[in-house]
């Protein structure tokens, strides 16, 4: 109304046009501020659980309420005396490097066969495979560890030794759970790469593997870093999956804070979450200045 | 340096045939063009020799040797892509290079020789350079040098012009044929521009659905084409259907009757003859008094020459075009004040048409 009296006011002899100009303004101007307020909704609702829990890992109470009593970096220094998370981070830290540094090959090998190997008559046996090897992907984390739990009784009886509760068995599941990503990944840089590079190396002399090794695993590096930050981060933050497989002194991270959570709520969780979210944040931006991440995922 | 022959070479995908039966040998330091439109099988052949492709049937022979079952990198050719193919994540120093180390070339004579590669072909001082910050017209010469640092037995060329602008084209078009010829490089080209055939090739291979047409020095066929493929698809020329009268004299028909009486050769005719000639063999004078009746439809000014569009047609046969090229005419000639709807004498010596064998069709 207010827009409609003031283009009337300024040129009250052409009205009926300056009121059609004004009223589509303000239906611009609305659409523009609806579009603003979901966009911002949107981030709000990604973010906000992330900086609440940033936020109560510095609240003074033991019991999480609003408005906080005050502010204290203490949480940190208990969460730093309590051994449990200290282990706890450097085991998942081994864990997830072994673990990406045996699946992200796995994975490359995987998705080179898939793309290159299956053609003609063996096509329908490659979806197959694709599809097999997206499986972690699809079976809930919790029954997966239980199926490998039971695995690993049985074949703990054949080989005579211990496996679940060892580095070596934590390491085979979280290799199942780095494939997936890491096929998807590179299956994605393989699609939208040039052959011609591979043929002239070939042509020039070098020798199949050469041709891998100097022209196509350069060629393909995006993909692969991005795997690579990809299946540490899903390694290294899994619970459930992790959850029965795990052994007394050999504790991920995630675990020791759901043992903890069994006694205790107060923010000391909050802090070693917020370690958690600001090793990972600063991964993902080093990688990012190595490859564009957003060029590849 | 070496020569290349390919004997009874083939490829088919299923039951469909890519390339039939060619047989071909290319002379050291000769260059032979692969020419035909898309899908003739040119650049199957090409990659059959570079070995990127299994033959189905037949052999390929390097400097006298058979190769038909080595792998790519054991055949030593030298092949320049038609997207050049360079590996974008090495200086251009080093993809020149990478032949000259496949070979297990040490590092101080490398260098020497990428050096001079990349002055034959004027990039001196741009080793330290990522592809991508290149023209194209720098990327394709990389491409050239990268192939030709290795001196490679045979140089294999996959429409190496066709990404570049149509005026660097020609540059760079002399510019391969002057490394070619300076250096004695026994080269297979292919491309689907006759021009680029026409100009670079010592001998050029038509090909159409797989098969090889005709092989020949650029003049022999453009002057005798073998039949009314390579006779339509190299240059530009007239097709007149009809039948032999006599020993050298042919009966154009028209769409509802015979038209008009033409010269051609006495020799021999094909079975099923037609009349073909050439535009730029044709003379014409204004006026009806000699030669053939004919009636000018359309003109169309070209600079140096002009297109002459006729009718031989007379109103019982409907119309015959036949098209004519002549330079120019300055005004004094009679030609400058031909127009549309006169009508003239055509006339050609009767060795200047050819009789082939109508297609099948």
């Amino acid at each position: 109304m207010a827009l409609q009296s003031l283009t009337g006011a300024v040129s009250p002899t052409t009205l009926p046009a300056g009121d059609g100009f004004g009223g589509a303004m303000a239906g611009w101007r609305l659409q523009r501020l609806a579009f603003g307020l979901a966009v911002g909704g949107a981030y709000a609702l990604i973010l906000a659980p992330v900086l609440a829990v940033m936020l109560i890992s510095l609240f003074a109470q033991e019991i999480v309420s609003f408005p906080p009593d005050g502010f204290t970096l203490a949480w940190y220094g208990n969460a730093w005396d309590r051994r449990e998370f200290a282990r706890g981070f450097a085991t998942s830290l081994q864990l997830a490097l072994i673990a990406a540094a045996i699946g992200v090959p796995l994975g490359t090998a995987a998705a080179l066969a898939l793309d290159r190997s299956f053609r003609g008559r063996w096509q329908a046996l490659g979806g197959a495979l694709n599809t097999l090897l997206l499986g972690p992907l699809a079976v809930p984390g919790l029954v997966a560890g239980t199926a490998l739990y039971i695995f690993y009784v049985r074949a703990e009886f054949w080989v005579d030794d211990d496996i679940k509760g060892t580095l070596p068995g934590l390491v085979a599941a979280h290799v199942l759970l780095t494939i997936p990503w890491t096929v998807r990944m590179v299956l994605a840089s393989l699609a939208g790469l040039d052959r011609a590079p591979e043929e002239a190396a070939a042509n020039l002399g070098a020798r199949p593997f050469t041709v891998f090794r100097r022209v196509t695993l350069p060629m393909l590096r995006p993909g692969v870093v991005a795997a690579s930050l990809f299946s540490f981060i899903q390694s290294f933050e899994n619970l459930e999956l992790t959850l029965l497989l795990v052994g007394p002194g050999r504790t991920t991270l995630p675990v020791a804070m759901l043992n903890y959570l069994e006694f205790r709520i107060d923010p000391t969780l909050a802090a070693v979450a917020t370690v958690q979210i600001l090793l990972v944040g600063a991964l993902m931006l080093v990688t990012d200045r190595f490859v564009s991440l957003s060029r590849v995922v | 340096m070496g020569t290349l022959g390919l004997d009874s070479l083939s490829r088919r995908y299923g039951g469909t045939v890519a390339v039939e039966r060619v047989d071909l040998e290319v002379a050291e330091g000769e260059l032979v063009a692969l020419l035909g439109p898309s899908g003739c099988g040119k650049t199957t052949t090409l990659r059959m020799v570079a070995g990127f492709v299994p033959p189905s049937s037949g052999t390929v022979r390097i400097g006298g040797r058979d190769v038909t079952r080595l792998p790519p990198h054991a055949r030593d050719t030298g092949m320049v892509f038609q997207s050049y193919a360079l590996f974008p994540h090495m200086s251009v120093g080093r993809n020149v290079a990478f032949g000259l180390e496949m070979r297990g070339i040490g590092k101080a004579e490398r260098e020497t020789r990428v050096r001079e590669a990349l002055r034959l072909v004027r990039l001196e001082g741009l080793e330290d350079r990522l592809p991508r910050q290149l023209s194209g017209g720098q990327q394709q010469r990389v491409a050239l040098a990268r192939a030709l640092v290795v001196n490679p037995a045979v140089f294999l060329l996959d429409e190496p012009l066709s990404n570049l602008d149509a005026k660097l084209r020609a540059e760079v078009r002399a510019e391969i044929r002057g490394l070619q010829q300076r250096l004695g490089l026994t080269t297979l080209f292919v491309t689907h521009d006759q021009e680029e055939a026409l100009t670079m090739a010592d001998r050029l291979v038509v090909m159409e659905r797989g098969r090889v047409r005709q092989v020949g020095t650029a003049e022999a066929i453009y002057a005798r084409p073998a039949d009314l493929f390579v006779a339509g698809f190299i240059g530009r020329i007239n097709v007149l259907r009809g039948r032999l009268e006599g020993p050298g004299r042919f009966l154009a028909e028209g769409p509802t009757g015979p038209a008009a009486t033409l010269p051609c050769p006495a020799a021999t005719p094909p079975a099923r003859p037609v009349l073909t000639i050439r535009p730029e063999r044709i003379g014409i004078r204004p006026g009806a008094e000699s030669g053939i009746p004919a009636r000018l439809v359309q003109t169309a000014y070209l600079g140096p020459r002009t297109e002459y569009h006729f009718d031989l047609g007379t109103p019982g046969s409907g119309p015959v075009p036949l098209l004519a090229i002549r330079d120019t005419p300055g005004p004094a000639e009679p030609l400058h004040r031909l127009r549309t709807g006169d009508a003239a004498g055509l006339h050609w010596e009767a060795e200047d048409a050819l009789l082939l064998p109508d297609d099948p069709a």
